[in-house]
């Protein structure tokens, strides 16, 4: 029905060669490919695909309509412009390698569920400009042929070789999607499960009620074909019932089996973490039978009371004039949320070119080692980046740095005892040896398998599930990534191993072999532990009430899992408390929890002294989320996703063009700086205010001495009546402005007040109206007064009042004859001139002997010499560009002194020095 | 100075209208280049109390005394107690042998006295309702009792028993006292400076005895204070100063400070009226043992106990009352002002140069001991080209109120307090940034590298 689809295969070389690496290279994050893409010019490869962007695709295999798109991500008809997605969903969905097996396996009399692998496939359409990144996954649904729905997702873009070189990376953002996704229909199939049993169980005793009333009426009744349907009835819904009992348990056991997949330990926690719950919460499994656990399950029944079950006719439906399920009814409603979150994340962090994402993957890592410095003048690597990065880099095909990051992160194995997590589980029943041969079974195929690869990830596995109950949430990608960076920790380690099967390398066809096995050897499984599996069937009951227990037992949740904590010597760091307290509030409400979200943020803007921009306040926000965890985590928590939306929404702010409706605009905090900076400033605000700081430059010739104010620490008051003006060039100079703070409290934009000794100290940049009332006669006379600590930049008459500089260090980034005419290229020029600075700073700061005495005899006045010899001599810097090193030195020093959880009892400290001011005039 | 801000259509500000001198922006010799800004009080904060080398205690209006770290500026305690402004405050050392306690006493306006342990915060011993509110505390280490000054002059012990209490006649009250030798103490009331005796009788019970009343002031004393061991002064609101013997109460020597405008024609146009009473008030006495410093109205006068002359002065030296001063050392002194700033001063050999001078600024008299020497006392200061000058050093700049006090921790900084409610501590910035850097690399040790 289609050619014969061009599925690329993906190809990695070996990693024999890299065992001697020389130790003189630079490592590879750093080293730019010579010749990237030595065979073609960038420029003559234009993209003749029908759409714009890349794209996220879902589709699906209808079993009524065949393939079929559902929906994409971006979800904007524009993005795919004529691109025919019913053809590419066909075509998608046509390579689909899972190893499906449905219905009855011989010589079993239940129907069997299917655990099938995903499957990842790159495939290209060279005819429409298409190559797509297919990851296939299967789906569960009740009044599905065999209970299964094919899905697949899939990254489309027009560049191939983006989708190869990211193929790691996408496979495991897919993944992770996947599982999740998984996750949640595992949960609703069980949920479904569950009321059709109740159904047939009602229908049951209605059926036997029938019966024995039948018997009653006597004999004659008794063989009328009536009554004979009617027994048949019984027989089948006892039989039926049998059946859905069987479904419920495979299901429920789905954890139980092994893995072979090696990349389809991700984002376990997001339902485990409801089954390790339950496990603590309901000890009472542990000495359970079979036969416990069926009471188990009638507990749980009675106790949810709430649904009612309905009389179940004899012949159902036929399955072509049904209505199937849409993909958000298959799946838990939070977990279908979390996934379409993953995916747009993905979306989102694609975005751009591959050369694009390279560098900025380059920077990230660059920058991520300079962590001393970074907040001088680099934008916020927040969490997230952190995370992501995190994540990127082993899988990252341009990044191999794999090596020193096990390093870092020695390999958690220790971390998973392996008792804590199964023997709850699955207690070995002294009666049935039946799991004890499931166990050895188990443990014979890995041996039998002689792969070495089985084992780490079974303790993959298990480490993860061990730290779901203090990991696991859905709500914030930061316990998610947090995770990923764990097992990519494993990953990598496992990529260590001498052994050539470690399929880190994602051959298609390797893969689906692989997973062809995999299944089958699920089946062996789950027919092993057939009679000997018992903890299984309650869980799906449990699971139902993960929620409503979430919510009822908060504390003691934390209590709990504390104890755990120690229990499993699980380093756990704060994000992970953050994020379990917003994955309680995620399950329970999310449209609340973002509510409170606001409204945390609304309180503290509250508390703001009058006459202040909000944004001056949001240090204090930001102090919570870092400082108590335990009141605001919530509030915390849920930032992280506001974060990850940071960019659309500050996109939307840009694109309305105007600085100053930015702060009101959203409820995020990130997103009402200023002047945008943090992680959420969009390069084109960047651009916008690299421009101004051009033309700035260009256009006042006392720039120089401006900029050498904002970089020597003294305060710089932008004096205008404009509003718009001042904002403008506030938000171009806020560029540099050393350590402006995760949201640039260290600037405040505008002031109609008089300004106090205390607003000096906070603000570095102030934009300061200019009135002619006696309001304004105040604050001339506060700037007159304060004039010592100041320098005044009177955007009306264009004079500039601040100390003579005559340094020649910032000459070329305050050139006003300067050649750079374009706006973002000047931001990148400031960008590195500034982040030599830092070096320096950096170098400076951390330099033993010119700060302090290398012996005790000598004295203050040996080491100031040393030090300006240091500066003058060595960094050639004169006496003023010296006052930008020592007061960046100094910030870094204070930053670096700075409790960690920055408890504001200290007030900080405000130099300056003793200097006449001079006026500049244009 | 700030004209071209102005846009030439305001008027100027009351700082460049005064004659008052501006040292600018270039302060070569001002060390103090890095502050912190300490919040805490909610109204005026008018005292300053050192407990030891990096605490102080500020007190104020608002009733709350707190307590900070002056090497850090963090807030230490917060005590918390009285209903209404604080009246005076001193520290009580109690040492039994080795171990010295350094606790604060406290009176306030609601007619309560409380003792109070800065380490803690607790408030250990306290005495409510009064007759009236003290005014002036005096602390007697050597007997371990202390006084307390208003309409009455009462005695306590460390325990907050009263010991004894005598009723004066005055109806201003105490405002000063100070601590005399062989068990006197001096009273300031009103023009009048009182000398008691207290007496330990062999019970151990305390007695207090009128000895002398010293009315030799013309106007109300504002000022008394000792100066060494045989010596004290007084100043008053008319401009006297008064040195006194400590121990048979006689004057030593009587200074007038006064304006005789009439012969500074040339200075006319600016001052014609008369000088208000306050401008030749002393506010502040301070001493050294060798120097006095007197403020008087917005002027500094340092006055020599050697040559019992006026050593060298700056009539104007702030734009406005000085409120508290201190001798540094032998030639450097500060000054604090109700124009909200700190000045520094130092005393130079110059010729006068920002100021002529004029001989007939003061008048003097010297007095000997009245009983020996009758004579004429009129000894008119002759050597004029000896006076040195105060020069301005530095000034601090960040109060916008004024500056009530200030207590200096030598090199650990300087602290003031201001009606605007805030104190500030004052750095050497380039002592604290060595610090930070040895904090730095012990920090650095202690993480085992970044």
């Amino acid at each position: 029905m289609i050619g014969s689809p061009d599925v690329v295969a993906f190809t990695k070389e070996d990693e024999f060669g890299q065992n001697n690496p020389d130790p003189w290279s630079i490592p590879e994050e750093f080293s730019i490919p010579l010749h990237p893409l030595a065979d073609s010019n960038p420029w003559a490869k234009t993209s003749y695909a029908k759409f714009t962007k890349d794209f996220i695709l879902i589709s699906e295999f209808s079993e009524q309509v065949g393939p079929q798109p559902l929906l994409t991500i971006p979800d904007d008809p524009k993005v795919c412009g004529t691109f025919d997605l019913n053809y590419f969903s066909l075509r998608i969905m046509s390579v689909d390698y899972q190893a499906s097996f449905v219905g009855h396996p011989p010589g079993s009399g239940y129907p069997r569920l299917s655990f099938v692998e995903d499957s990842r496939v790159v495939l290209g359409d060279s005819k429409e400009g298409a190559f797509a990144y297919i990851h296939h996954l299967t789906l569960y649904d009740l009044e599905a042929r065999g209970f299964v729905r094919p899905f697949c997702m899939a990254y489309v873009s027009a560049d191939e070789r983006k989708i190869m070189l990211q193929f790691q990376e996408l496979s495991l953002r897919f993944s992770q999607a996947s599982e999740c996704l998984k996750a949640g229909n595992r949960r609703a199939f069980a949920k479904e499960l569950q009321r059709k049993l109740q159904d047939l169980e009602y229908t049951h005793s209605v059926l036997q009620r029938e019966e024995g009333l039948q018997r009653e009426a006597g004999p004659q009744c008794m063989y009328s074909a009536h009554a004979v349907e009617k027994a048949n009835e019984l027989a089948n819904v006892e039989k039926s019932i049998y059946e859905h009992r069987d479904l419920l348990r495979q299901i429920s056991c789905y954890h139980c089996r092994p893995r072979r997949d090696p990349h389809a330990v991700t984002c376990q926690n997001y339902t485990d973490k409801g089954r390790k719950r339950e496990d603590v919460q309901s000890p009472t499994d542990d000495g359970g039978g079979g036969k416990g656990a069926e009471e188990d399950e009638d507990e749980g029944i009675k106790r949810r009371s709430s649904y009612t079950p309905q009389l179940i006719k004899a012949r159902s439906a036929k399955c072509f004039d049904k209505r199937l399920k849409t993909l958000q009814e298959l799946c838990d409603e939070p977990f279908y949320e979390a996934t379409m979150e993953l995916l747009k994340e993905t979306e989102r962090s694609f975005r751009g070119d591959l050369c694009y994402l390279h560098t900025r993957r380059m920077d990230k890592a660059l920058r991520r080692r300079q962590r001393i410095t970074n907040f001088l003048f680099e934008e916020d690597l927040g969490d997230e980046d952190e995370d992501e990065g995190g994540m990127l880099r082993p899988f990252c095909a341009v990044n191999h740095d794999l090596d020193n990051y096990t390093i870092l992160n020695p390999p958690p194995i220790v971390l998973g005892p392996e008792p804590v997590e199964l023997d709850p589980l699955e207690p070995p029943d002294p009666l049935d040896p039946a799991s004890e041969t499931s166990h050895t079974q188990e443990s014979e195929l890995v041996l039998e398998e002689g792969n070495l690869d089985s084992s780490p990830s079974d303790q993959t596995l298990e480490t993860q599930e061990s730290s779901e109950e203090t990991k696991g949430s859905f709500s914030s990608d930061k316990s998610g990534t947090g995770l990923a960076e764990k097992q990519q920790s494993l990953a990598s380690v496992r990529s260590e191993l001498p052994d050539p099967d470690s399929d880190l390398t994602p051959d298609a066809d390797h893969n689906t072999d692989l997973e062809r096995e995999s299944s089958s050897e699920d089946m062996d499984i789950t027919a092993g532990e057939d009679e000997g599996d018992n903890g299984g069937d309650q869980t799906p009951v449990s699971l139902l009430e993960v929620v409503s227990e979430l919510e009822a037992s908060m504390e003691d949740d934390c209590e709990r899992r504390s104890g755990i904590e120690s229990d499993l010597l699980v380093p756990i760091d704060t994000a992970c408390c953050m994020a379990q307290e917003g994955f309680l509030y995620e399950a329970s409400a999310p449209e609340a929890a973002s509510h409170l979200d606001q409204s945390s943020h609304h309180q503290s803007s509250q508390t703001l002294v009058v006459n202040q921009e909000p944004q001056s306040l949001l240090p204090l926000q930001n102090d919570y989320a870092v400082g108590s965890l335990c009141s605001e985590s919530p509030a915390a928590g849920l930032e992280l996703p506001v974060g990850l939306l940071g960019d659309a929404v500050s996109r939307t702010t840009a694109e309305d063009g105007s600085d100053c409706t930015m702060s009101a605009s959203t409820g995020s905090d990130r997103a009402a700086s200023p002047l945008g900076y943090g992680g959420v400033v969009t390069l084109r605000q960047r651009k916008r205010a690299g421009h101004v700081a051009l033309r700035f430059v260009r256009q006042y010739p006392f720039a120089i001495q401006a900029l050498w104010c904002l970089l020597s620490g003294r305060t710089l008051v932008v004096l205008g009546a404009d509003e718009g003006r001042v904002r403008r060039l506030v938000a171009a100079l806020a560029l540099f402005v050393p350590g402006p703070g995760k949201c640039g409290e260290r600037v405040q934009a505008w002031l109609s007040c008089p300004f106090t000794l205390t607003d000096l100290k906070r603000w570095k940049l102030i934009g300061l109206q200019r009135v002619a009332s006696p309001v304004g006669s105040s604050m001339l006379y506060s700037l007159s007064r304060y004039s010592r600590y100041i320098s005044i930049l009177d955007a009306d008459q264009k004079t500039l009042r601040c100390p003579p500089y005559r340094g020649q260090l910032l000459a070329n980034i305050a050139d006003h004859r300067t050649y750079i005419r374009r706006g973002s290229t000047y931001f990148l020029h400031v960008q590195s001139t500034l982040c030599r600075l830092a070096a320096k700073a950096f170098l400076f700061t951390f330099t033993h002997h010119l700060h302090l005495p290398v012996s005790s005899t000598e004295g203050p006045e040996v080491v100031e010499g040393r030090r300006r010899c240091f500066l003058q001599e060595q960094l050639g810097l004169g006496e003023e560009d010296s006052q930008i090193l020592l007061y960046l030195s100094q910030l870094v020093t204070q930053q670096y002194l700075q409790p960690p959880a920055g408890n504001s009892a200290v007030a900080p400290c405000f130099s300056f020095n003793y200097t006449t001011s001079v006026l500049y005039k244009i | 100075m700030l004209r071209w801000i102005l846009g030439g259509r305001e008027g100027q500000s009351s700082v460049e209208k005064s004659p008052v001198l501006c040292i600018g922006e270039e302060q070569p010799k001002n060390c103090f280049t890095e502050l912190q800004v300490l919040k805490g009080h909610f109204d005026i904060v008018r005292f300053l109390v050192q407990i030891d080398d990096f605490r102080c205690a500020s007190a104020g209006d608002d009733g709350l005394v707190l307590v900070w770290n002056v090497e850090t500026g963090e807030r230490l305690q917060e005590l918390r107690g009285h209903s209404q402004q604080i009246t005076a405050i001193t520290t009580f050392t109690c040492s039994n042998g080795l171990m010295s306690h350094t606790s604060l006493i406290t009176a306030s306006s609601d007619r309560s006295l409380s003792l109070w342990d800065p380490d803690t915060g607790n408030r250990v011993q306290t005495i409510s309702d009064l007759q009236s509110s003290v005014k002036c505390l005096l602390v007697l280490e050597r007997l371990c009792v202390w006084f307390s000054g208003g309409e009455e002059l009462c005695v306590w012990d460390r325990d907050f028993q009263l010991q004894c209490h005598r009723q004066n006649h005055s109806d201003t009250g105490i405002t000063a006292l100070i601590e005399l030798p062989k068990n006197c103490i001096a009273a300031a009331m009103d023009k009048e400076i009182m000398i008691y005796r207290l007496t330990v009788s062999t019970d151990s019970t305390l007695s207090v005895a009128e000895m002398r009343c010293l009315s030799d002031h013309q106007d109300q004393i504002r000022a008394l204070i000792n100066v060494n061991d045989g010596l004290f002064a007084s100043g008053s609101h008319a401009g006297e100063l008064i040195i006194w013997d400590a121990i048979d109460w006689n004057i030593l020597a009587y200074e007038h400070i006064l304006w005789e405008e009439s012969q500074t024609c040339a200075q006319a146009e600016i001052r014609l009226a008369a000088p208000k009473p306050s401008e030749m008030s002393i506010q502040h006495l301070t001493t050294n043992g060798k120097l006095i410093l007197a403020a008087v109205g917005s002027g500094l006068y340092v006055y020599s106990i050697l040559t019992k002359t006026v050593v060298a002065y700056r009539k104007v030296a702030h734009d406005s009352n000085v409120l508290h001063t201190m001798l540094l050392s032998d030639s450097e002194l500060m000054s604090c002002s109700e124009d909200g700033s700190v000045r520094m001063w130092e005393i130079q050999e110059l010729p006068l140069t920002a100021e002529p001078a004029s001989p007939g600024f003061f008048g003097m008299w010297t007095f000997g001991r009245p009983n020996k020497q009758t004579g004429p006392p009129t000894k008119k200061v002759v050597d004029v080209p000896n006076i040195r000058t105060l020069e301005l050093t530095g000034d601090l700049i960040g109060h916008s109120g004024a500056v009530q006090m200030f207590a200096s921790f030598k090199e650990n900084g300087l602290v003031t307090c201001s009606t605007d409610h805030l104190l500030i501590l004052w750095k050497n910035g380039a002592r604290q940034s060595c610090l930070r850097s040895l904090a730095l690399f012990q920090k650095l040790e202690e993480n085992g590298g970044l």
